[in-house]
């Protein structure tokens, strides 16, 4: 039985979005730009897809911004938030446990003379409102905020965040990183106050290199790629149409039987996080029911390191990751896991398990069994 | 006026005896080899004791200089410009132009090395000499005559047509492989036993490796790392063929029956038998591997002297006397590097004891050794007979 619960790193395109991508790079293929009716045909599937996410997120299409994914959007988000709105202030606020996409921008933007504060979180990977509060200073220009945590699975109070910010300096931009939490919440900017929000589309079963940025239409933004000015000069660089298109087909997906598959890929989450917790030495890092993401379960394993079990359960046809998939080819360890208190010889012994929506409850019975057999006999050799 | 061959200069092979065409067949069978790569026809050849790479087609000029820098025998790779013979006169206006466009800046110190095969010449080797240099040092006064250590040697050679060069390129050295039968590497994936490879291999010897698999404890992302570092060792060394063992089980047994201060030392001891009967096999007459003397505690002269206790073939260690430092740096130079640093555990790195022995005592090790007597040579067989093969090129 081959189970791939890696659905956090990537995921595999519908049908119909493959369906749609062939259809537009081998028939409809034409140039947004070009002013015959090849032209014309690209440029509506581009529309379409706009239009089909601006309603998913209840906000204007003009609002959305594609990009090549959700690093480009993170760096979009923040250094062109940054760029544009310095004379306001040059002081940032973000958490310790966001993806490296956030994080290396503002790492960027330090080194332009910006401040940034770094919010830590509790047990749970939550922030705290209170600290946010009160780092907000008038020198302040941009929050930005994860809304669920790649790794754990941690779900911010994004409302609550958006609500005290705009109460506490209307001002200040807010930005969250949804790509996690996209397809998974409903998620309304509006009522959020949310004002950027990134998203890719390889997360959500659309193809890889291709994502979006919502942008409110009050906030400024400088762009971040210049050229030929597509997309009214924000992002310059002929669109990725037949990426685009594939992403709007699965935008599109994700909102049929939105709460009823929601409903059952929690049921699976806390089924699997029972399972677990019967074996003995494992530590949940996650949240059970809709407090964590539907789709994310971070367990520690005593007595045996990640890549070990990792690699032990692919030879049984299972496709996990070790902390975070993206942050993996690194050897430094997990900022999340260590941000949230995870005890130092468990670091390196995390693996992250990410539900689907076709993950079903033999697969994760088979991986039970195979983590049970596993795991006695990976103990028995260990360093040292 | 264009570079249309190469005079391939080679270092040692010109001190053989009754021998040298082997070596010399051997090192134009290499550049041959070497050029399949580089787009363009070429047709190498070997007269009166020289190898000449000539051009039949346009072709790419670093492409061609990138290629025979791989090449060991050659030590040094000289661009040539032909030119017809129409006489003296001609000659000299046609060596003044090449002069002036090899060399823009004339400033420098000459002397003209003439070299006559063709005996029927007018003027002898050495009134060539003084005519050309007079007729250079006129046409550009910048220029002076040194005889004894000029900055450019320009060299003259009149065969049926005229042959000038003046640029040396330096070569890799060392011998052609194939002319000093085969080695079988013992490759980590680690930085020295890449950088030992091309060291032997530069002595003419052909390369054969084995690595050693331990999933789940090392990765696939570790064997294709090992892979590619066989590829670009493969770039000087000519193709190069990988055994991929399955050494788990073995690991396993060890670290059950054994004390785990002294695994490493016993699971290198099984690893350079499995390597020897490897290569007994492949017909290698010698194992080669990337150790330093005190680098690790399994490279104690001790430790080594333990490891080297199983082998009856000659073990080859080239960076046995190097700092680290001095084997990064051919790292570098090769081009193995970037590869080797790259992050994934190999095998010898997985179950490393806290306090390893640095100072085996080899009664110790018979005795630990002799607690795997049960199931240890079905397990070396069965290792030997799952091998994975493939050549890396």
């Amino acid at each position: 039985m081959e189970v791939y619960l890696d659905h956090a790193a990537t995921t595999k395109v519908l049908d119909s979005v493959k369906e749609q991508m062939v259809q537009v790079m081998t028939e409809d293929y034409g140039n947004p730009s070009s002013k015959h009716r090849k032209g014309v045909q690209g440029e509506h599937y581009v529309k379409e897809a706009r239009s089909v996410i601006a309603k998913t997120l209840r906000v204007q299409e003009k609002e959305i911004l594609f990009t090549s994914g959700g690093t480009e959007s993170n760096n979009m988000a923040l250094i062109g938030a940054a760029m544009a709105n310095r004379r306001a202030g040059n002081h940032i606020i973000t958490t310790r446990i966001e993806h490296p996409s956030v994080h290396q921008p503002l790492a960027y933007l330090e080194s332009q003379g910006f401040q940034v504060t770094y919010l830590d979180v509790d047990a749970n990977g939550h922030i705290s409102l209170e600290e946010l509060s009160s780092a907000i200073c008038p020198e302040t220009i941009l929050v930005s905020v994860m809304y669920v945590n790649n790794e754990i699975g941690a779900v911010e109070p994004i409302e609550a965040i958006g609500r005290l910010v705009k109460e506490k300096k209307s001002s200040v931009i807010f930005h969250t990183d949804a790509i996690q939490a996209y397809g998974k919440y409903e998620i309304r900017p509006k009522k959020q106050g949310i004002d950027l929000l990134s998203v890719s589309g390889h997360k959500i079963y659309g193809p890889k290199g291709v994502g979006f940025l919502y942008i409110n239409e009050k906030v400024k933004v400088k762009p971040l790629i210049y050229g030929g000015g597509q997309q009214k000069g924000m992002r310059s660089g002929t669109e990725n149409v037949p990426g685009i298109a594939g992403l709007g087909v699965a935008a599109k997906e994700m909102e049929a039987g939105f709460a009823e598959r929601i409903k059952r890929m929690v049921e699976l989450k806390d089924y699997f996080i029972d399972c677990l917790e019967e074996i003995s030495g494992v530590t949940i890092n996650s949240q059970k029911g809709l407090e964590g993401a539907p789709q994310i379960i971070s367990a520690s394993f005593q007595g045996v390191r990640s890549e070990v079990l990792l690699h032990g359960l692919e030879d049984k046809q299972i496709y996990v990751s070790s902390g975070s998939a993206c942050s993996s080819n690194h050897p430094a360890l997990s900022g999340t896991l260590k941000a949230i208190g995870v005890k130092k010889e468990l670091l390196d012994a995390t693996l992250r398990f990410s539900l689907g929506i076709d993950t079903t409850r033999e697969q994760l019975d088979y991986t039970i069994q195979m983590l049970k057999e596993l795991l006695p006999v990976l103990r028995r050799y260990q360093r040292g | 006026m264009n570079t249309q061959s190469f005079l391939i200069k080679y270092a040692e092979i010109g001190i053989k005896g009754k021998n040298r065409y082997m070596f010399e067949d051997a090192l134009v069978k290499q550049i041959r080899f070497a050029l399949k790569g580089v787009e363009g026809d070429f047709e190498v050849t070997k007269e009166s004791g020289r190898i000449y790479v000539n051009a039949l087609s346009a072709f790419e000029y670093d492409d061609v200089v990138a290629a025979l820098k791989h090449v060991f025998g050659i030590s040094a790779i000289c661009p040539m410009v032909q030119v017809e013979d129409e006489g003296y006169d001609s000659l000299q206006v046609q060596v003044l132009q090449y002069l002036d466009q090899v060399y823009p800046e004339k400033n420098f110190s000459f002397k003209v090395n003439t070299r006559r095969a063709n005996k029927q010449y007018p003027k002898t080797s050495e009134e060539i000499n003084c005519d050309l240099g007079e007729a250079i040092l006129s046409a550009y006064p910048g220029l002076s005559v040194d005889v004894h250590h000029p900055r450019v040697m320009l060299h003259v050679e009149i065969r049926t047509k005229v042959n000038l060069y003046s640029q040396v390129i330096p070569g890799p050295g060392g011998m052609p492989v194939g002319t000093n039968g085969r080695g079988m590497l013992l490759l980590s994936g680690g930085i020295d036993s890449p950088v030992a490879g091309y060291m032997i291999a530069k002595r003419g010897v052909v390369i054969e490796a084995v690595y050693f698999h331990a999933p789940p404890y090392t990765s696939d992302r570790a064997k294709e790392k090992v892979m590619d570092l066989a590829r670009l060792v493969s770039r000087y060394a000519g193709p190069i063929r990988l055994h991929i063992v399955n050494f788990t089980e073995i690991q396993l047994y060890i670290y059950d029956q054994c004390p785990h201060e002294e695994l490493t030392i016993i699971m290198r001891r099984y690893m350079m038998r499995i390597a020897e009967a490897i290569a007994k096999k492949q017909k290698c007459f010698s194992l080669i591997t990337g150790e330093s003397i005190g680098q690790v505690a399994s490279q104690t002269v001790q430790s080594l002297a333990a490891t080297n206790e199983v082998c009856t073939m000659p073990v080859f260690r080239p960076v046995i006397g190097f700092d680290k430092q001095e084997i990064v740096d051919i790292a570098e130079k090769i081009g193995t590097f970037e590869t080797s640093i790259q992050p994934f555990e190999d095998c010898c790195t997985i179950f490393v004891a806290k306090h390893p022995v640095t100072k085996p005592n080899l009664n110790m090790i018979h005795r630990s050794e002799g607690k795997l007597a049960e199931k240890i040579d079905e397990m070396v067989k069965t290792a030997l007979e799952t091998t994975e093969v493939m050549v890396c090129q």
